[in-house]
């Protein structure tokens, strides 16, 4: 491995795509003939096929989880803390698949890939995903891999939805699902947050009802909003204090409205940055499919009646101060697993950093989950 | 195997599911996994505990009894409710045994004996408050901030109208003594009893 990469890192990794020729029936009620999922995988598979663990990813994550794709990257992979030789998904004894979920903009079939019945992109004639449609995928994927049934199902916030939907989808294809920071169902307020969002990207003038890439234009500005309201939710009080306090980026106030604290500055560096990179269309996408999560609907509302197909066991982990998927979340998902008899184990790990406590390594969240991790692996061989 | 996990194994069925307060590094729940296909959670606060309760594969949740009781637990839903050495630990014993109870068709529950001849003797002579293997802490670090005697306990059985199954006593290694039979409240160190609501 060349020195310029760390020694814990899983080194240089590539995706592939891979096309699915059936096609998939969605929640919405509308079929895609066919469709395409980037992936990449880290580690190999045993001879049994015991040892896979599939990561599912958050609102704007992608299939590039751990490593560097080239020596010239500044990052690697958005979960590289936890994914890797020696790390809590430990790559030397899984095998680690990641991909891009369907709708996304990192390649799979999404609003931004083109449609193969009329060779245009997509764009809002994209059909509206839902979890269930994204475990339902990534049960084909498993098919394709060979992977009858995952060591354990992993994700955070988002991803963690799609862990708690594998279990009741496919109750027999999971033996661990852990639950990262997330939620049953968003709150009214967590829905005020997306709506938000969405508002800021479809009053763009730019969006032109999401037929912007016929326009060859962008809705950056909305895109910039969404990212910037959306990122003060994944942050605490506290550490937007203790990273930007009161700071200006000059010694005086001016006395207009440019950017002067350095909290501003910074979340328009963000937006930005996001605005050219991601698509505004799967970002809609990927907030509906937050909102419309809720397993318990069908049941009246009763988590644990929703839980009742499941047969794996679960690790729940909150963080203290993740007020976006607070703890109570985690706590009422681990109430309705215990009242439906399931294995479950649940800790709140003390973090200052907000929801995105769950991408950055604490030594008590590293342990915890290396600890279960490790227990998993042993119990399928690996 | 401590000889205190050892008489409450044997108070469990196989496939009972139980749950354990307090459960420590999880030994007994695993043991009872194991050993007796028992199902079933332990509650935890320490994070090194919790820690190894997962490597182990005991379900163990963080839920501290003082501030969050038993409230997210049905009525019932257990065949037992284990408590070792933390009676005496949490503010409102009386109601934590109430929710034992309310949540477990038996409970079992050990505690030391603050009627133990050595603390007797030692407060008496010394005019200190007590320590011993079962008790080691000052009294301003101590965590056992609601200490009480063998007939304190049955009193308060008594007076809830909660019986006693059994009761088994044993020294402060845990160990089975005849003299500790012979005269529990002054020569026990630690008890194990077997207590319930249902008419037995």
């Amino acid at each position: 491995m060349p020195d310029s990469l760390p020694s814990d890192s899983l080194g240089l990794v590539s995706p592939q795509t891979i096309h699915f020729g059936a096609p998939i029936e969605l929640a919405c009620g509308q079929t895609l003939e066919s469709y395409d999922l980037v992936v990449e995988t880290y580690g190999k598979l045993n001879a049994d096929a015991s040892n896979a663990v599939l990561i599912c990813h958050a609102l704007s994550g992608h299939h590039h989880a751990a490593g560097y794709h080239t020596l010239d990257d500044k990052k690697p992979g958005w979960w590289d803390s936890c994914i890797g030789p020696g790390k809590p998904i430990d790559t030397n004894r899984f095998y680690v698949v990641s991909l891009n979920n369907l709708g996304g903009c990192h390649g799979s079939s999404g609003p931004s890939s083109v449609n193969p019945a009329t060779g245009k992109l997509y764009g809002p004639d994209f059909p509206v995903i839902t979890v269930a449609d994204w475990v339902k995928s990534q049960a084909q994927l498993a098919d394709h891999l060979g992977i009858q049934q995952w060591a354990a199902v992993v994700g955070g916030s988002l991803g963690g939805m799609q862990a708690l939907q594998w279990s009741l989808d496919y109750p027999d294809r999971v033996r661990h699902a852990v639950v990262i920071a997330s939620t049953p169902r968003l709150t009214a307020q967590n829905i005020a947050f997306n709506e938000v969002a969405r508002q800021a990207i479809t009053s763009d003038r730019e969006f032109f009802e999401g037929r912007y890439y016929d326009a060859d234009t962008l809705p950056r500005r909305g895109l910039m909003l969404a990212r910037m309201v959306g990122h003060i939710t994944y942050l605490s009080d506290a550490s937007m204090g203790e990273k930007f306090g009161r700071e200006l980026r000059e010694e005086a106030y001016k006395f207009g409205y440019d950017a002067e604290f350095q909290v501003e500055s910074y979340l328009r560096y963000q937006g930005e940055r996001f605005s050219e990179s991601f698509d505004a269309n799967t970002y809609l996408l990927m907030t509906r499919a937050l909102d419309y999560f809720d397993p318990a609907y069908e049941f009246g509302g009763d988590l644990a009646k929703a839980l009742a197909p499941a047969q794996c066991e679960y690790l729940v982990l909150s963080f203290s101060t993740d007020w976006r998927f607070s703890p109570a979340r985690s706590e009422e998902m681990v109430n309705a697993m215990i009242s439906a008899r399931k294995k479950v184990s649940y800790a709140e790990i003390d973090a200052p950093w907000g929801h995105d406590a769950f991408l950055i390594p604490t030594p008590r969240y590293t342990d915890v989950f290396t600890a279960y991790m490790d227990r998993v692996a042993r119990e399928v061989g690996a | 195997m401590r000889a205190d996990l050892e008489i409450i194994q044997q108070w469990v069925q196989p496939g009972h599911h139980v749950l354990d307060l307090g459960c420590g590094d999880g030994t007994l729940l695993h043991f009872l996994q194991q050993e007796r296909s028992a199902t079933g959670f332990g509650l935890e606060i320490n994070p090194d505990h919790i820690t190894t309760c997962m490597g182990k594969g005991v379900a163990v949740i963080e839920q501290n009894l003082d501030t969050q009781g038993l409230e997210n637990f049905d009525d019932g839903m257990f065949d037992i409710v284990l408590m070792t050495q933390a009676l005496q630990a949490v503010r409102r014993p009386d109601k934590v045994i109430d929710e034992m109870l309310r949540v477990g068709r038996e409970g079992i529950v050990t505690f030391p004996n603050f009627a133990h001849w050595r603390l007797r003797w030692g407060l008496t002579l010394s005019g200190r408050m007590p320590e011993s293997d079962a008790l080691p802490y000052k009294w301003y670090n101590t965590p056992n901030i609601r200490l009480c005697t063998f007939k304190d306990f049955e009193a308060l059985c008594r007076q809830k109208g909660i019986s006693i199954k059994s009761r088994r006593v044993v020294d402060g290694q845990h160990q089975n003594s005849w003299l500790a039979r012979l005269w529990p409240n002054l020569l026990g160190e630690i008890a194990i009893y077997r207590i319930t609501r249902e008419n037995t």
